[in-house]
């Protein structure tokens, strides 16, 4: 038996790989390294509506240049709508409109922005102060709100700071729960702030993280302390400055989406980083779309985040497959690490660990519960996924209630994943003891933390999701692999004794 | 605590990425997988090659058929219950014998006929079968195993794994159960492993948890003067189940009877490389020179030449290293 044709196989892999991939850093300048570069941020808003089947008009915020942050090119998808830029004092706005339009409707708004060093505060013209009329009987409680937070402050930064920390959880007293049954929170800040004679007002930004999709935007509190300087509040925490990571999306006062003839209006946004030599940032609009340009650039942004994941996928079967056959662990499930490495990606690793060993190690005892029920093995896995999701809500639900918004990621973890794996363990340590089970489980999570470590190296993220000849790379060195026929690392140990006479 | 690569090369050790490619994968067709992994097919297949097992009583299908336990089993001293697709000895209730309707195992516990119509309605769903796949019972007569070998064993049953490849016996070791193998013949759960030389059937080494070992642990009888009696029958039974599953790498698991002799009590067409650990040498000078053997030679020529060429001691050694130069 010829083994020519394998070993051809795996010569054309890498070849072609090595050659698309050299193709793609020559012609495109796509760099090798992500460091040393500028950041680029690909961010596109979805309008979804229906309309009615009247005449509609779409009214939606764009963000300007701003601290940190200067747009390269905008794009629009809007088959059929008329559309027009309009810039005032209050920022710049798309305006789509149509004569007639019915049913679902969408609009696409894309914009690269690249990250700068500029620090300079930018100016914002000052929003004038409202007057504030409350009805009875909420007019005693802001005055009595008003009265309180400004006897501990002493200029409108500290007064704001005092006041949102007196609607926060822990010190809400019965006027501010009073306010908040009738006010949504920043709004209600606001009025409070003006009724103080302090100029503020709500704005809207975009909290950039790689590869999310269908995020919306976060509200913020604008303050000013005089004509020119001002601040921006987290009205939830009372935290003060602008995060590194956030975009003003909207701060003229005005409503971040309007919409007329139509209803169940929404807009959602995706966004990616890339990173991109600045002048190829501007270049790689002349670049034609040929077949040679195969990228996974030319999907829509919400897709592309998606694809950044799958094409990670690789690395970890790589890992496994590394692990197994060189190595010689033994995990639980074949490719079970992967999955809870691509969930580690998501929590990070240290909540990830504790939350996976939690879930297990509950689902562990009621599963053992369960065994004495003796159930048939689908009506028995079923019950684990149930009180995986159980474990996973309770743990969710009491970690944000102590405060820890880490715990929340736990619900990335992939449930039926988890069931499998508890009834696995639970099989493995009536037959074998738990000291299999150790071996088993910890052998995965070895191998989860390393093709985590893997995936979520800022080089390999960056190889895998520009040079898609990398996979063919990594198919032939996993056919490579699959070929071995040496020892692995572990059995050079337990082979040992075979060697002493 | 490691050894290096040239020192397990050197010695014709085989690790698993190789017996999975080179063996398994090479000689054994997955379609005939079933022909093991069913206890029952085995059996029946082995009936009709000639090949002895432990005589068949009775097998449940059906739930149904679970009423009728005790017409079935009724004459019987001695039976064990096995789940045909079972893996690994789970799911094996050996009944020792039976007084006025009390079903005693070897340890001395008592069971009354409900208990085993349990046991045999959760073997029927699947409770010990790979996977949780619907099963078959299978009641068999028990094994009267040779009392010279009672010493070496402890509680449960010594059977002796032979490794036939492409029908010739290459290795093989005698299991040995202990206390802390809960009476089973696993090496891994702590069964002793005897390697067993392929020309006369003594002992060649001992291991327990792959360290060298000399006497058993429970009765303390030294290991060293095993000796297998009927060994050359056992060969040529063992490498007849080449001819009937058609599987070139084959773990065939026998026992010897006191009044049957050697019998097959199951094939594994995965066997575990710890053999090599018992004999203290590797199976690959071995596997080499058989595949250099022409195919269609006999079972007793199989077994003459295996028993000529994997001698241990003497003469015989210095011929099989002309037989394999690199090795």
């Amino acid at each position: 038996m010829s083994r020519l044709p394998f070993y051809l196989i795996v010569g054309l892999l890498i070849a072609l790989g090595i050659g698309t991939s050299v193709h793609r850093h020559v012609q495109f300048e796509v760099p090798w390294t992500p460091g040393e570069q500028r950041q680029l941020w690909e961010i596109e808003a979805i309008v979804d509506f229906s309309a009615l089947g009247d005449p509609v008009r779409v009214d939606l915020a764009l963000p300007s240049h701003q601290r940190g942050y200067r747009i390269l090119t905008e794009n629009t998808a809007s088959p059929g709508y008329g559309l027009s830029f309009l810039q005032d004092e209050t920022g710049r706005r798309a305006q789509w409109s149509i004569r007639h339009a019915a049913g679902d409707q969408q609009l696409y708004y894309s914009v690269r922005m690249l990250s700068t060093d500029d620090t300079r505060t930018q100016t914002m013209p000052r929003p004038e102060l409202r007057d504030v009329g409350w009805e009875r009987p909420y007019d005693t409680a802001a005055a009595q709100v008003i009265e309180r937070a400004w006897a501990r402050s002493a200029d409108p930064y500290t007064f704001a700071r005092e006041l949102i920390r007196d609607f926060s959880e822990e010190r809400q007293g019965e006027n501010a729960r009073l306010l908040l049954t009738q006010f949504e929170r920043t709004q209600l800040l606001v009025r409070l702030l003006n009724q103080a004679g302090v100029h503020a007002r709500e704005v809207s930004g975009l909290l950039l993280e790689d590869g999310r999709r269908r995020q919306s935007l976060t509200q913020w509190l604008q303050v000013y302390e005089d004509e020119q300087s001002w601040a921006l509040f987290n009205p939830a925490t009372g935290g003060q400055g602008q995060p590194e990571n956030l975009l003003l999306w909207e701060s003229g006062d005005r409503a971040v989406l309007e919409v007329q003839g139509g209803t169940n209006s929404r807009v959602t946004f995706s966004m990616l980083s890339r990173n991109q030599p600045a002048a190829a940032a501007v270049r790689n609009q002349l670049a034609g779309d040929s077949l040679l340009n195969f990228s996974i650039h030319s999907l829509p942004l919400e897709e592309q985040a998606l694809f950044q994941t799958i094409l990670l996928i690789p690395i970890g079967a790589l890992v496994v497959v590394f692990l197994r056959i060189l190595v010689g662990v033994k995990t639980s499930g074949t490719f079970m690490p992967v999955l809870i490495a691509l969930a580690f990606i998501q929590t990070t690793l240290l909540t990830g660990l504790i939350g996976f060993l939690m879930i297990v190690a509950m689902g562990l005892v009621i599963r053992n519960y369960l065994s004495y029920l003796n159930l048939l093995l689908v009506a028995r896995v079923s019950a684990v996924i149930i009180t995986v999701i159980a474990i996973i809500s309770i743990f969710a639900v009491l970690s944000y209630r102590m405060g820890l918004n880490a715990g929340l990621t736990i619900t990335f973890f992939p449930m039926i994943i988890l069931a499998w794996t508890i009834e696995r363990m639970s099989i493995l340590w009536e037959e074998e003891g738990p000291k299999e089970v150790l071996i088993q489980g910890g052998g995965s999570l070895i191998t989860a933390v390393l093709a985590y470590l893997a995936m979520n190296n800022p080089w390999i993220r960056h190889i895998t999701f520009n040079f898609l000849g990398v996979q063919l790379i990594l198919m032939a060195l996993i056919l490579l692999l699959g070929n071995y026929t040496g020892y692995r690392l572990l059995e050079l140990r337990r082979f040992k004794p075979a060697t002493e006479d | 605590m490691w050894a290096r690569p040239s020192q397990l090369f050197r010695r014709g050790i085989i690790g698993m990425n190789r017996r999975n490619i080179r063996y398994i994968g090479r000689y054994n067709s997955r379609r005939l997988y079933p022909l093991v992994d069913d206890k029952l097919k085995t059996k029946l297949l082995a009936e009709k090659f000639g090949i002895t097992t432990p005589a068949l009583i009775a097998t449940v299908t059906t739930q149904f058929g679970v009423k009728q336990i005790q017409e079935m089993i009724a004459g019987h001293e001695g039976f064990v219950i096995k789940p045909a697709k079972g893996s690994g000895g789970k799911g094996i209730l050996v009944i020792e014998h039976v007084e006025n309707g009390v079903f005693i195992k070897p340890s001395g516990m008592r069971l009354e006929l409900k208990d085993l119509q349990r046991h045999v309605s959760n073997i029927l769903s699947g409770l010990y079968s790979l996977g949780g796949t619907p099963d078959v019972a299978m009641f068999e007569t028990l094994i009267n195993f040779d009392e010279k070998l009672s010493e070496y064993t402890y509680e449960g049953v010594p059977d002796i794994r032979v490794i036939i490849f492409k029908g010739y016996p290459v290795m093989a070791m005698m299991r040995l159960s202990t206390a802390a193998s809960d009476g089973k013949a696993n090496l891994h759960q702590g069964a002793v492993g005897v390697g067993l030389d392929i020309a006369t059937g003594t002992a060649v080494r001992g291991v327990q948890f792959d360290r060298p070992r000399q006497d058993h642990p429970d009765t303390g009888h030294e290991l060293a003067s095993l000796l297998i009696p009927d060994w050359r029958n056992l060969l040529v039974l063992a490498a007849g189940c080449y001819e009937m599953t058609g599987l070139g790498y084959l773990g065939t698991d026998m026992v010897l009877d006191r009044n049957r002799g050697p019998m097959l009590l199951e094939l594994n067409a995965r066997p575990g490389l710890a053999i090599q650990m018992a004999n203290g040498e590797g199976l690959r000078p071995r596997l080499d020179l058989i595949e250099q053997q022409p195919d269609g030679v006999g079972v007793e020529a199989r077994v003459a030449f295996a028993q000529h060429h994997f001698a241990r001691r003497g003469e015989l050694r210095a011929a099989l290293a002309e037989h394999v130069p690199s090795a």
